[in-house]
């Protein structure tokens, strides 16, 4: 699972959306990969706005990266291809491929396996 | 034959072995695949999206998406079919294993477009007690539309059982913010006929679906045989044909020669 798509999950609990413990999920015992895709600029460009920066920082932290700047760089039309290449890397190549993310205002815990995550709930929590 | 949805809940129907026949069966890839362009052009999408692809079961409509250049993120309810989608390999973007009945877990304004091939029919189904459908169908267009941005579209190829299914999954959709109405493709033919439910979360686009529909083709059935018969001796068939036995484990399949698909001088 890529660390873009962590910064738009949420918990699958109705009475957790919404709140600010809810997102994003911890993420813990995590092993990761690097999985190589080739670089979609224009694609970069057109999610950048939406990417939550704090959420992201939350999520590098806790698998140990602390690397990404503290605010959200600008991509102009002009950016370097390094700029883009490290977003790229650490949006879309890099995978959790095993671990578990746990929300923060109810306590259910979602697995991770072979990079999917079961957000399936049980009958109790519907 | 009846209807997948009354025979089981989604999740068990898909087991390994109906999961692998997504795999093998070229049918129903060839049908999946056209539904899904269909799908991508009636999003009609501005540039390289993030897409949603509900019920994205062994991953064609994702894989397809991504050749256009987008970034999919697929979700499914069945194991199986989630194994046979990572098995092949074919797809880049995430799949989740989730119920789409009890909403779709993204944050607001995620996804540019949401794509969805042969799967919310399934939403019908009382198949659990704690199912409820309306309540299903509800809790999903409400966190569908959330998680859209404004102005984003959603185009879903589904079966309807009956009138009355399509408009209560109209109905909820309107209720739930949507604005939007359904394309039906080849209205006269009963086989072929496909209905696509067009659905636009707020912005300013328009969208008029008594456009978008496509007519049916009088196509005449002595040239349909003709042109199959053409086909049927080209080298390239017959490499194509080859290729299907061999991945489905035949063994003796002919080797691939000089001589394959060479005209024949006429026996008699």
């Amino acid at each position: 699972m890529k660390l873009l798509t962590v910064n738009f999950l949420t918990c699958s609990n109705k009475r957790c959306s919404g709140t600010s413990e809810a997102f994003p999920l911890k993420i813990e015992d995590a092993k990761l990969a690097i999985q190589e895709i080739e670089l979609k600029p224009e694609f970069l460009r057109n999610i950048l706005p939406r990417v939550d920066w704090n959420a992201l920082l939350i999520s590098t932290r806790q698998l140990g990266n602390h690397s990404l700047p503290e605010e959200k760089p600008e991509l102009t039309e002009e950016s370097d291809e390094v700029l883009l290449k490290s977003l790229h890397n650490v949006l879309l190549e890099t995978e959790i491929t095993e671990g578990k993310m746990t929300c923060g205002s109810c306590g259910h815990v979602y697995p991770i396996y072979e990079g999917i995550p079961n957000m399936l709930l049980s009958e109790t929590e519907i | 034959m009846s209807r997948p949805e009354h025979i089981a809940p989604p999740e068990i129907f898909y087991n390994d072995e109906e999961a692998g026949k997504y795999n093998t069966n070229t049918r129903i890839q060839s049908i999946q695949a056209e539904m899904t362009e269909r799908a991508i052009e009636l999003l009609d999408p501005e540039g390289p999206s993030l897409l949603l692809d509900i019920g994205s079961g062994s991953g064609i409509s994702s894989s397809i998406a991504e050749s256009f250049g987008h970034v999919a993120v697929g979700m499914d309810i069945s194991p199986s079919m989630l194994s046979v989608a990572l098995e092949s390999q074919d797809v880049e973007g995430d799949m989740l294993l989730a119920d789409m009945g009890n909403g779709v877990p993204f944050r607001a304004g995620t996804f540019d477009g949401v794509i969805s091939i042969s799967a919310i029919q399934w939403l019908l189904n009382a198949d659990k007690t704690c199912n409820v459908p309306q309540r299903r169908l509800n809790r999903f267009f409400e966190t569908l539309y959330s998680s859209m941005k404004r102005g984003g579209r959603a185009v879903m190829q589904y079966y309807p059982e009956s009138d009355r299914s399509q408009q209560m999954i109209l109905d909820t959709a309107k209720k739930c913010g949507f604005a939007g109405g359904i394309v039906v493709d080849h209205p006269e033919s009963k086989r072929q006929k496909k209905f696509y439910l067009i659905l636009q979360a707020g912005g300013m686009r328009a969208l008029n679906t008594s456009e978008m529909s496509v007519e049916d083709e009088k196509v005449d059935a002595k040239k349909r045989k003709s042109k199959r018969k053409h086909e049927m001796n080209t080298r390239e068939y017959i490499e194509h044909k080859k290729d299907l036995n061999r991945k489905r484990g035949r063994l003796s399949v002919p080797k691939d020669s000089k001589y394959s698909g060479r005209r024949r001088k006429v026996a008699f």
